[in-house]
Parts: structure tokens; C-alpha cells; sequence
């Protein structure tokens, strides 16, 4: 699941093997994981998974029960927060209330003993766009604008790896999708490290290019959005990041390149490279916008695998309709289908076939005795592409 | 706006409704009013009333007595001649009062922090600690001190098996005891508006420091102190004012070389009877100390703080 790459002599952002227990609850578990220099990387989890730990940790405000931290080949582990080159943008965003926003800014280079700094604050300013701001309070800023100063005040020190803790947790969805494009833009600007901590599996998507998926104290998968979106490794990261239709399935063998399963009594197959695994019991997934409904078998494509069921719910979402259909077994599934004004409505109640071609499934492991997938908690799980 | 109101519904029923808020509204304007009747009577009867008296008494002819009266002559000599006789108590009085204001707050800041910030279930009890001594009267517990500064007391002993070179030997009756005893007494008024505002301090911002490259001791004299600069007026304001004008332990704890204002104001009023120059001396008190707070607010610069 993690990665190690040892024997890196740049700017790479090395955690390795670490734990943190608060009393007897272990928050990070053996934690190993290297964040290349120059990426944007999310540590996405629910609340309480070791996420904002594992950033504190980094920061220098907590210490691991065990293992090391590393910048480069330099060894932070036990470094003060104040000499490390390292910067935390805070969730509440913690401007000084006394200080003007210049001097919010200039707070970092200032402590560093940097005289010359009114052009660099300048500069800072016009980057997050708070031109002419720079005598005013924090109290008589927005909440917006109050982000772009915390995000100023870390970027002007110009540190190694940039830490965002939940920085858009505070704003409305408006403003948040705005600063994400944002984010993203000024990061590319300055081609700093930014390591950032969120719980939104959006934001993450939107803005990273690497993202760790935690839960427990340990990352359950690690990768690019896409890949990861599209062929989840494990039964969370699949109801995580976005919704799967997940089959209870066992395999029965293979076929060539095809992999053969069985799940309700019913057969299917899907191509190797989409299985994490060619024998026993496994997760049968499929993504809801993936599925497709025809009305009869017959007006099913060839090559595709099909299950029928009865429409019990339709929701109208307006860029999708979301049906739930009830497969033969019992349970529902998820069908996400696009207006995109071909097919007609379907009424609940109407007799249809779910379809979906092969190499859009994928295959995951599955402990025998699990018949329920796991879901994350409903408040975290927020859906994708709907 | 009613006059839209009815026009708008057009219905006699709205005439209740819309008439309600406007007399609730005159209604509820007199109700600071009258909540402040209370004190304002109290205030009236018990601070400005007697404060006039004591001014006009300060300018009485100083040659009459309590048996034969006093006459209003406006002699305001009183104030020249209590200000020229006795400058040293006034100065002595400041000085006590500022070099108390200093301590406490060298003591109580740290204290303070630690209640605060440092205090986790403790909190409370470590606050009950601070006002404890209370529960005992001020004469007993400045009584208590002149036990344990006394020349066979805990104190010089353990001083003198030190070889610590005291003057004259011992502690009771000078300089020192004075000031330990008003540092003592006030203590808590210093602790308690500095844990109120210390209290409010997000640990967060003190995180925040550390992590913009702020040592600890940078950090508590560009984030902490500042925060908590409220706290430190209130509490110097709180510390300062009762001890320049105290004479209890300066009568218990030192002697007339070490007396103050106070003293020479409570013997003037109670022993000797000099009523127009005792209340002289007091309202030269009362202005001097209302410059010195004045200046030290404005030199704070904490207006808008407070």
C-alpha cells in the first residue's frame, strides 16, 4: 500500500515507520510514506484517521511515540517547530489579532531576522491578491481573505514543505471551490511542497496530483486521483472516494485473460489487469456512472455483463438521474444515468436490465465472512460527479 | 413605517399587532433606566454626596475643631501646606505602591500563565488556591505576617543561618516587610484579571508563532504579552490604586519611618483631628493617582484593547 524509497538526497518529504499514541490510542500507525518535492499531495480521511497527526507531526507541534521524519536527508524528527523549514497553513487560519495584516506577513521573516521585507510582503500580497490590505486588522477581513493571509504569512518563508490543515474547512462551497483553483494556481506558481490535510474527497481530487487515503492511523492507498478513483484498491477507498455498487462475489476461475466470478448465484467476468486478486473471495465493483440501463435483454450490448432488476427509486440531480434498482437478490444498486436527453425517464416500478462493459468493473479483496461493504461514515463520504 | 403597515395588510386586526412593538419599544428604552436607578442612587449617596463633603471640608479654615466648627473660608493652603509637610509619604506611598505593582506582576504574570494555560482539570482548584487567603480578613492575615517577619520568625532565622546580611538584623519594621505584605495582600488582584485574559489566549496562535520561526522567548513577548496586555492594565490598575492609598501594613509591618499616605490621613482624621488637612491630603491623592493611571492607560496605548 505505502511507499519506500530510500537513498533520496533532494527535497522529498520522508515519514518513516511512524507512530503516535495519545495515552492507549494509537492516532498514526506505523505510518511510512514519502511525498516527492514540488507536489501537491492530500492526506484525505475521516475525522479522527491520524490525518491532522501525521501534519502536526511533520510541523513539529507533536512528537511520534516512534520512527523518523525526515526532509531530504536531514532528520527533523525531534527538531522544534521554530527551526524547521517547514509551514503550516491553520485550519482557523491563527493570524495574530494584534498585528496588522503586513505584519501578520512579515511575522516569519522577521523572527529570521530579514530587515529587508516590505517588498516581499508587497509581493505576497499582490500574489493571494490582498493588494492594499496591508494595514488592516484580521478582524476586518473575510473569511476568504483571512485563508489568503494565513496561506501569505507561510509562503513567504519560502519553506521546504507547505502544511494545509483542512485551510478551506471554514468557507462556503462558492468560495471554496474558488480557492481551490486558487491553491492549485499558486502552488504551481511557487513550485513549493504542499502537503495538505482534508476530509473532502473533492477538494482533494481537484487539487492534488498524489493522494493518501487514511483510516486507522494507516493509509489504505496511495496514487494519482484518477487511478485511484478508478480502480480503488480496497473496499473503503471504493465508498471514499465517491460511491460503488459493490457485489459480494467469489472467484471461480480464469479464463485467458478474463477472470471468472460468481456473486448471487449469478456469473460474471471482467479482465485480469482490472483484479486485485485471481482466487477467492473477493468484491465485485462497479462505479454508478458506469452502469447503464436497457429495457429488455435483448437491446443489451454484446460482450456486456448484465443483471436484471426492478427500478425502486428515482432521483432527479439535474445533470444525472440516480436509480436505485433492485437486483434479484435484494439488495439495490446504484445507477447514475446522464440527462443528456436520449433516453426517457424510467418510471418506478419498471422491469430493466443493468449493464456495464466488462473492463469498468474491478475486483478487490474481500475477508469471507464480510457481506456488507464497509461505508464510511455518511457526513465524510460526500459524493463525486454527481 | 406603521402608517405603510396598515396600508399594506388593510385589515383592522393588523391595527394590534403592528401598534405592540412600537409601545414595547418605548417600554424597553427605559429599561437601562431603570436598572441602573439602583446604583446610580447608591453612587449618589454614598460616593458623590460624601465626595463633595470631603472637598469642601478639605478647604475649611484649618483653625477650627469638631467642637467649635469649622468655617468655609476656601483656604486653599490646606492643599500647598499637606502636599509641602508631607511629600516624602506621598512620594514613599507611589514608590511602595510601584515597586508592589512591579512584583506582583512578576509574580503573578507566571502564575497566571500557568492556571491558564498549563492548569488542564487543575484550573479551578489552582484559582481557589488564589482566593483562599480571603477567607481570612486582611488585618489577620497582615497580623500572620508580623509573626513570620518577626526577629525570632522563620524568616530572619533562616536568613541569619545563611549569613544573608539584614539591616539592623532583622526584617520586621522596614521597607521590605512593607512591600511584603502589599505584595501579599494583592496578589490576587493582580491574578485574577491577568488568568481572565490569559485564559482567552488561543493556545493556537502561540503554535502559530513557533511555527513562523518564533523562539519561546519571542514568542511570549510577540504574541502572549500583547494578547494579553488587557489583563496586565487591569491587573496593575487593580494592584496599584488600593496600595498607594494603604496603611495597614505599613502601621502593622513597619514603623512611622516607613508610614504612608494613608497613615498620615487615618491619624489625622481619627487621632489628631485635622479634619480640613486630612481631606486635603486625600484628594491630592486621589488626583495624583488619577494622572499617574491616566498617562500609564494612555502610555499603554490599550483603549482599544479595553
Amino acid at each position: 500500500m505505502t511507499e519506500q524509497d530510500h537513498g533520496n538526497t533532494d527535497a522529498d518529504l520522508h515519514i518513516v515507520g511512524v507512530t503516535k499514541r495519545f495515552g492507549t490510542f494509537t492516532a498514526v500507525d506505523d505510518l511510512t510514506l514519502t511525498v516527492p518535492q514540488g507536489s501537491f499531495f492530500a492526506l484525505l480521511g475521516a475525522s479522527g484517521c491520524g490525518k491532522t497527526t501525521t501534519l502536526r507531526m511533520v510541523a513539529g507541534l507533536e512528537e511520534p511515540t516512534a520512527g523518523r521524519i525526515l526532509l531530504g536527508t536531514q532528520d527533523v524528527t525531534r527538531l522544534r517547530p521554530y527551526k524547521r523549514p517547514v509551514n503550516t497553513v491553520f485550519q482557523s487560519y491563527a493570524l495574530f489579532p494584534h498585528l496588522s495584516i503586513f505584519d501578520n506577513i512579515a511575522f516569519g521573516l522577521r523572527r529570521r531576522g530579514i530587515r529587508d521585507h516590505a517588498k516581499q510582503v508587497e509581493q505576497m500580497l499582490h500574489l493571494v491578491e490582498l493588494d492594499g490590505y496591508g494595514s488592516r486588522r484580521p478582524a476586518q477581513l473575510s473569511g476568504g481573505q483571512q485563508q489568503r493571509v494565513a496561506l501569505a504569512r507561510a509562503l513567504i518563508n519560502q519553506p521546504q514543505v507547505l502544511l494545509l490543515d483542512e485551510p478551506l474547512g471554514a468557507l462556503d462551497l462558492k468560495l471554496r471551490r474558488q480557492m481551490q483553483i486558487e491553491l492549485k494556481r499558486i502552488q504551481t506558481e511557487v513550485g513549493i511542497t504542499f502537503v495538505h490535510v482534508t476530509h473532502d474527497q473533492e477538494e482533494a481530487m481537484t487539487m492534488a496530483d498524489t493522494v493518501a487515503v487514511m483510516n486507522a492511523g494507516r493509509i489504505e492507498q496511495l496514487g494519482a486521483p484518477t487511478d485511484m478513483y478508478e480502480f480503488p484498491g480496497t473496499a473503503f477507498v471504493a465508498n471514499f472516494l465517491g460511491q460503488s455498487n459493490l457485489l459480494a462475489a467469489t472467484v471461480t476461475g480464469v479464463s485467458g485473460d478474463d477472470v471468472l466470478v460468481q456473486a448471487y448465484g449469478e456469473r460474471f467476468s471482467l479482465p485480469a489487469a482490472r483484479c486485485r486478486l485471481t482466487a477467492g473471495t473477493a468484491w465485485l465493483g462497479v462505479r454508478p456512472e458506469k452502469l447503464h440501463l436497457a429495457p429488455t435483454p435483448d437491446a443489451v450490448p454484446t460482450g456486456h455483463q448484465a443483471v436484471r432488476g426492478e427500478v425502486t427509486d428515482s432521483s432527479y440531480v439535474g445533470v444525472s438521474t440516480q436509480y436505485l434498482v433492485r437486483a434479484p437478490w435484494g439488495d439495490e444498486l446504484t445507477v447514475f444515468v446522464p440527462n443528456s436527453g436520449i433516453a426517457a425517464p424510467l418510471a418506478v416500478g419498471s422491469e430493466v436490465v443493468v449493464h456495464w462493459r466488462p473492463e469498468h468493473a474491478f475486483l478487490i479483496e474481500r475477508a469471507p465472512d464480510e457481506t456488507v461493504a464497509p461505508m464510511p461514515e455518511p457526513e465524510d463520504a460526500v459524493g463525486v460527479g454527481t | 413605517m406603521s402608517a405603510l403597515g396598515h396600508l399594506g395588510t388593510g385589515s383592522v386586526a393588523s391595527a394590534t399587532p403592528s401598534d405592540q412593538p412600537v409601545a414595547g419599544g418605548r417600554r424597553r428604552r427605559w429599561v437601562p433606566y431603570v436598572l441602573l436607578l439602583p446604583g446610580i442612587l447608591w453612587l449618589l449617596l454614598f460616593f458623590a454626596i460624601p465626595c463633595l463633603e470631603l472637598l469642601a471640608t478639605s478647604l475649611y479654615d484649618p483653625s477650627g475643631s469638631l467642637e467649635t466648627g469649622y468655617a468655609m473660608t476656601w483656604h486653599f493652603a490646606n492643599y500647598s501646606d499637606a502636599v509641602r509637610e508631607y511629600a516624602g509619604h506621598f512620594g514613599r506611598s507611589i514608590g511602595y505602591a510601584a515597586l508592589t505593582t512591579l512584583i506582583t506582576l512578576l509574580i503573578g504574570y507566571p502564575l497566571a500563565y500557568a492556571i491558564a494555560l498549563k492548569g488542564g482539570r487543575w484550573k479551578n482548584l489552582m484559582l481557589v488556591g488564589v482566593i483562599a487567603p480571603f477567607f481570612t480578613s486582611f488585618l489577620i492575615r497582615t497580623l500572620a505576617w508580623k509573626v513570620i517577619l518577626s526577629d525570632d520568625g522563620p524568616v530572619v532565622s533562616t536568613l541569619n543561618a545563611l549569613h544573608v546580611p539584614l539591616p539592623d538584623g532583622r526584617l520586621l519594621a522596614t521597607g521590605p516587610a512593607v512591600i511584603a505584605g502589599l505584595v501579599y495582600n494583592f496578589l490576587p488582584f493582580m491574578v485574577l484579571p491577568l488568568y481572565a485574559s490569559l485564559e482567552k489566549l488561543d493556545p493556537r496562535l502561540l503554535e502559530a508563532a513557533g511555527d513562523l520561526y518564533a523562539r519561546p522567548v519571542s514568542r511570549f513577548f510577540r504574541v502572549a504579552l500583547p494578547l494579553s496586555m488587557p489583563g496586565v492594565v487591569a491587573g496593575t490598575l487593580l494592584t496599584f490604586i488600593p496600595a498607594a492609598g494603604d496603611y495597614i501594613n505599613a502601621q502593622l509591618l513597619g514603623t512611622t519611618r516607613q508610614y504612608m499616605i494613608g497613615n498620615v490621613i487615618e491619624s489625622k482624621f481619627l487621632k489628631v483631628g485635622d479634619y480640613p488637612g486630612a481631606a486635603a491630603l486625600s484628594f491630592a491623592l486621589m488626583a495624583a493617582i488619577l494622572v499617574l493611571v491616566l498617562v500609564y492607560v494612555r502610555r499603554a496605548g490599550t483603549e482599544e484593547v479595553l
